[in-house]
């Protein structure tokens, strides 16, 4: 998965510790290594290696990335082909137990859905979701960081205030602001059309303050390191300063919050939808999923929001995983 | 010290009045008012009438200082859906809301705080271990979805506790309490428990890292080297300075509190300003959105304050100026 | 080594060998050590980073960072074993028999409780005595160690005292309980020439009265030679001589001891060439003369013979803003550099000489474009730089001057490769046709300072603090420029690359015919490289003169002071190192 491969790359130059590096500063210089040998011996692989609920939770998360791509091969059924679903089907138990269709694993929904199948298309739309407003985050959060600590002065300060101000205000509140918004501004037909860039530019807003602060900081630091100043002693303008010394070297954190994000990006989505107020009912996430099973909860059909659930968990739960791990491993002072 | 606190009220006023911009622009340029308030059979002439009647020819400046001042005295006009003004339904529902996040918030601190600097000084015990599987477990359940597992388990399956509402309240004045009731205090636990959860966890793993970093800082090592005992280094010294940081960070977390209460209310049915807000959502009803906004944005700035001045308690740098070159 | 072990001495350390166990094996960090010191002697600890030093007095109080650990040997303190102890024994030890001093006052001290708080708290901790009892204390101590006013001043946080008070306020605290033992950890390298000095009487007037014996570990000769009386020095984690100051300093038996004393600048007379440290098991190479007439670096210089001065500073003054007020009169300003006025002459190596706080690298930026003068007139080669309006302008003199600076480890864009460092000012400048040229230019740079073409695929952090200040020097000569600032370049290096990176700046400027502007703290080194310096003090030029002049016969006082504080060891010299 690419983000391991970012992650390895990104520390190629590996953490050495401070009483080995010590011993070597006389030596003479090491041999050369290809990229991948060099990636292979560096700390960040060595301690992904050593740890096995790493191993798992990235095996996890591949699997869920796998399905949500080829999920038109993998899922059993089709919940969004209207014509394959039959209400005859609805409400049925899973496989296991009594009174079940073999077709469906999982048992169906009040409507005839595959359970099984709607899982794995909705977990690619909650992952579609949160992916893209991570992105949009990053690369709206990331400018404003670099722009507002290189800059500094007036325009630091009101790109600070504004963060300040956001910051009030939870996710989840100006992601039913902005959506809400949309309800009233857009006439119907539009908003329905509109709603997935609706749901990810609500959940992307607000989710750039984190990504400004913490390069914004970063950019403080690298700004006056020497070899900023030796560049503008060369006579380099700003852009390309920012663009080739300081944003390769603020990238690290970027990627423990990206990860830390899409955990709450997908949690977002969860929530919105389960409120009614995120992706429209005929492409159900999961959050919708558990919402329609939320109704049947007390008439004893639990499988129908127990399963989605237990799915959303464990894809939170993996990405939170590699998160932490990401942090540990990229921070050379915990060792 | 007192040019800081004039500073942040400062501060603190310019926040409410840009919210206070933004919900006005929801308020009067989000659909058109007149539509909402009228019915299909009022006239041409009647929708114009009311239209000056209600100040919404007016310029842009003066219907926005209109509404600050509304807002301020509490007036926020009426709501369309339910056809009464906005400030009674929020009178009626702050209580719910105010007595659900503060008994969360008292949760998440008196738990969390604790469990991370507990995790931070024995970081290896297996106590330690669990809690931190715990916290992330925790950090990965949605707060609807922690609701509805303890709603099944302990409404459904053990029927110990009452699935839905707030149970019997008690009016004192204005203000309805559960409190003072059993069915009231036994309706709190679950959706206090589910609100608390997320925020406890983030606390908790907030104080950990915080106070790591602290424990492996210069002052630590010679206070160690001195030989005072671990309780000491711990508690008096490490502990204090830890506090600095993540007070401003758990103030900010308990102020999301009262928004996160929306996903709270809405699982539970509790009676609250969130469950409002979300049904203002689905009804496009701005007055309740707008003033929602406002009253959210005032709890913030009142939190951040508080924050200020407890920042300024604890860190005596802000208090004293530093010395010059003595 | 054994027969300077006592049996009835303060403290006995013997075979002792310290070990980090990490990924790839076991990093040994102390081995077959074996110390002594007596009551109310100073042990000087000296050697270059990675001798093993700090680890001495880590594992001697006990504080070894983990993974560490002790796995052989044995420690005694008056004849008690000190070593292997369980946690409550050893903090009984910890500053009621052993104190320690780090090298940071900055944060050696709990920010958040008051100075009486932190002194009352450890000496109630060892001593039983009374709030009141302790307090008094307490202040007396603050007074021994030279605190004014120390009744008022008790009561006050550690941000509201300076770098040297702090650090005083450290020693106090060491001496809280009346240790037998101190174990100081480079305690003054991070103060001012005039405060270290300060601080290196007081403690030897501490160790003298109070029969304290200490361990004063640091990696400066000059401190070694003022302060201590026996001296261990350490290569790679062993001891490799012991003696007095007096024996280790005239009269060295190790090899590497004396090549290490030979190697520290001197401060009494010049010489053509830096003497080299020739112990070290892999010395570098030394890079070949430069040849000119094949050396791109001396192809076609299309520049035009100059005359007068190439750079001149008129007046020039440079003010920050240190507290940002909405009113004027509010708010707090600093003023680093003060009518500062002086010339340079093509092909002469001018000093800028002056504690931190003086404004020398301020300086520095002001004529390279980082900083806008706040004032004054700043001319390179007769144009005023300060009058150019736009980058554009000013990219032709840009590259004329080019700087190195002070600190290897941040110099250099640690995720750039050497090659793509080294040209990044080639292809802005346009000095090559194309990227083939860019490249063989950039291999022979790396050949003129040593380090050869299989240094530029690799990365900055697999060099060691020499190597990247020659690759700064790379970078800086690819512009072929004629002026080249160097800001501190070796007060971060060890003493031996010190020797080998100033001998190659030197070789490069008597080649090329560079103007130099050298700009250090350190007086020797001035004096060996410089034709003539500047002395400066908060912001304000103080005097210039040739250099031999400001060295025999000076004029402003407080160049006389600074000469006064340098270390006048007359060290051994190898008299076929000096030419």
């Amino acid at each position: 998965m690419s983000l391991l491969t970012l992650a390895c790359a990104l520390t190629a130059p590996a953490v050495i510790e401070d009483v080995a590096q010590a011993m070597t500063d006389t030596t003479a210089q090491t041999t050369q290594k290809s990229w991948l040998a060099r990636a292979a011996d560096s700390d960040l692989w060595y301690s992904f290696v050593r740890s096995p609920v790493t191993i798992v939770s990235t095996i996890v998360t591949i699997l869920f990335f796998v399905s949500a791509i080829f999920a038109n091969w993998i899922a059993p059924h089709n919940p969004f082909d209207l014509a394959s679903i039959s209400i005859m089907d609805a409400s049925l138990p899973p496989a296991w137990m009594e009174g079940s269709d073999p077709r469906f694993w999982l048992g169906t929904d009040d409507q005839g859905r595959d359970i099984l199948s709607t899982i794995i298309f909705g977990a690619r739309i909650s992952l579609f979701v949160g992916f893209a407003s991570v992105i949009f985050s990053m690369i709206l959060g990331i400018s404003l960081g670099l722009i507002s600590g290189y800059v500094g002065g007036r325009l630091d300060a009101f790109i600070m205030r504004v963060a300040d101000i956001q910051l009030s205000f939870p996710a989840i509140l100006i992601a039913l602001l902005i959506d809400g918004v949309a309800r009233g501004v857009l006439p119907r037909e539009m908003h329905q059309d509109l709603v997935f860039y609706v749901l990810i530019f609500a959940i992307g807003i607000s989710g750039w303050v984190q990504y400004a602060r913490t390069v914004r900081g970063s950019t403080l630091v690298e700004k006056n390191k020497e070899y900023v100043q030796a560049a503008r002693v060369i006579g380099i303008g700003p852009l390309i300063i920012l663009w080739r010394h300081i944003l390769p070297n603020v990238m690290g954190p970027v990627l423990v919050i990206a990860t830390i994000h899409l955990a709450i990006a997908v949690i977002t989505e969860a929530t919105l939808s389960f409120l009614g107020v995120g992706v429209p009912p005929t492409t159900p996430s999961l959050g919708t999923l558990i919402r329609i099973g939320n109704d049947y909860l007390f008439s004893g059909e639990w499988w129908i929001t127990i399963f989605p659930g237990i799915a959303l968990v464990l894809l939170v739960l993996a990405i939170n995983l590699l998160g932490d791990w990401l942090r540990d491993a990229l921070n050379p002072k915990l060792r | 010290m007192l040019t800081f606190i004039a500073k942040r009220l400062v501060q603190s006023i310019l926040v409410m009045l840009t919210v206070a911009l933004i919900a006005f622009s929801l308020f009067r340029y989000v659909g058109d008012p007149i539509n909402n308030m009228v019915g299909q059979d009022t006239t041409l002439e009647e929708r114009v009438e009311l239209k000056e009647r209600l100040g919404l020819n007016d310029s842009f400046f003066v219907q926005f200082g209109r509404f600050v001042a509304n807002a301020a005295q509490g007036n926020f006009g009426f709501s369309y859906q339910h056809r009464r003004p906005v400030s009674d339904l929020i009178a009626e529902r702050l209580p719910a809301t105010l007595e659900l996040s503060i008994v969360s918030a008292f949760l998440a601190m008196a738990i969390g705080i604790p469990m991370g600097v507990y995790t931070a000084i024995r970081r290896n015990s297996w106590l330690s271990h669990s809690f931190m599987t715990l916290s992330l477990i925790g950090i990965s359940l949605p707060t609807f979805l922690i609701g509805i597992l303890l709603i099944l388990l302990f409404g459904v399956v053990l029927r110990w506790l009452p699935t839905f509402g707030r149970g019997d309240v008690v009016q004192l004045g204005w203000w309805s309490t559960g409190l003072l009731t059993a069915s009231g205090l036994k309706s709190l636990i679950m959706p206090s428990i589910t609100l608390a959860l997320f925020q406890m966890t983030l606390i908790m793993r907030l104080v950990r890292s915080e106070m790591l970093e602290v424990l492996r800082t210069d002052f630590v090592k010679f206070a160690r080297a001195r030989g005072l005992a671990e309780r000491y280094v711990n508690f008096v010294v490490a502990l204090k300075n830890t506090m600095v940081p993540v007070i401003t960070i758990t103030g900010l977390q308990l102020g999301s509190i009262i928004a996160f209460a929306i996903i709270t209310e809405s699982v539970f049915q509790w009676p609250g300003m969130g469950l409002l807000f979300i049904q203002a959502v689905g009804n496009v009803d701005i007055p309740i959105m707008a003033a929602y906004l406002v009253l959210i944005a005032f709890f913030f700035v009142v939190i951040n304050l508080i924050v200020d001045m407890l920042y300024v308690v604890v860190d005596p740098r802000l208090r004293v100026d530093s010395a010059g070159g003595h | 080594m054994k027969a300077d072990v006592e049996h009835n001495s303060l403290l006995t350390i013997e075979g002792m060998r310290v070990e980090f166990p990490s990924r790839r094996g076991h990093v040994v960090a102390v081995e077959r050590l074996d110390l002594s010191v007596e009551p109310g002697e100073i042990l000087g600890v000296v050697g270059e980073s990675g001798a093993g030093k700090s680890t001495i007095g880590n594992a001697v109080i006990g504080l070894l960072e983990p993974p560490g650990e002790m796995t052989e040997g044995t420690i005694l303190l008056k004849g008690d074993r000190i070593d292997h102890l369980d946690d409550a024994a050893q903090r009984k030890i910890r500053g009621a028999r052993i104190g320690m001093i780090f090298q940071d006052p900055l944060t050696s001290l709990d920010p958040l409780q008051t100075i009486e708080r932190q002194l009352v708290d450890t000496i109630q901790r060892h001593l039983n005595l009374a709030e009141s009892e302790a307090r008094a204390r307490a202040v007396d101590l603050l007074d021994q160690v030279g605190i004014p006013d120390p009744d008022v001043r008790i009561a006050q946080y550690p941000h509201q005292f300076s770098g040297g008070m702090r650090q005083r306020v450290v020693i106090a605290l060491a001496l809280c309980a009346d240790p037998e033992l101190i174990i100081a950890d480079e305690p003054t390298t991070a103060l001012d020439v005039s405060v270290q000095a300060q601080i290196l009487d007081l403690m030897k007037a501490l160790c003298r009265d109070r029969q304290v014996g200490m361990i004063l570990i640091t990696h400066d000769m000059g401190v070694i030679s003022e302060t201590a009386d026996r001296v261990a020095v350490m290569y790679r984690g062993r001891v490799v001589e012991t003696g007095t100051t007096q024996q280790i300093m005239s009269k060295p038996t190790h090899d590497y001891t004396r090549s290490l004393i030979s190697a520290v600048p001197r401060p009494d007379k010049r010489l053509k060439r830096f003497p080299l440290v020739t112990y070290i098991e892999d010395a570098e190479e030394r890079p070949e003369g430069l040849n000119l007439a094949t050396h791109w670096l001396g192809k076609v210089r299309e520049e035009h013979k100059l005359t007068g001065n190439l750079v001149e500073l008129k007046d020039a003054h440079m003010r920050f803003i240190t507290r940002h007020s909405l009113f004027p009169s509010r708010r707090l300003y600093l003023d680093a550099v003060k009518d500062v006025s002086f010339a340079i002459q093509p092909g002469e190596v001018f000093g800028l000489v002056g504690e931190s706080g003086s404004g020398k690298s301020t300086i520095a930026r002001m004529i390279t474009g980082i900083y806008k003068p706040s004032g004054g007139i700043i001319e390179f080669d007769g144009t005023d730089m300060t009058a150019l309006q736009s980058r554009a302008a000013a990219a032709p003199f840009r590259r004329q001057m080019q700087m190195i600076f002070q600190d290897p480890f941040s110099s250099l864009n640690p995720r750039m490769r050497v090659e793509d460092i080294i040209e990044e000012p080639i292809h802005f400048h346009k000095m090559a046709y194309d990227q083939s040229e860019a490249r063989q230019i950039m291999h022979d740079l790396l050949d003129v300072v040593g380090l050869g073409a299989q240094a530029a695929r690799k990365f900055p952090h697999e060099f060691s603090g020499g190597q990247r200040q020659r690759i700064s020097i790379a970078r800086a000569l690819a512009t072929r420029p004629r002026f080249l600032i160097c800001d501190e370049p070796t007060s971060a290096l060890d003493v031996s690359i010190q020797a080998q990176v100033l001998n190659l700046l030197k070789d490069l400027q008597s080649e090329l015919n560079l103007t130099m502007l050298f700009i250090s703290h350190d007086l020797p080194v001035i004096r060996q490289i410089c034709d003539r310096v500047g002395v400066m003090r908060n912001g304000q030029l103080l005097e210039v003169a040739p250099t031999e002049t400001l060295f025999t016969d000076p004029q402003h006082d407080y160049t006389k002071h600074l000469l006064k504080l340098m270390p006048k060891f007359r060290g051994f010299r190898m008299p076929e190192l000096e030419s």
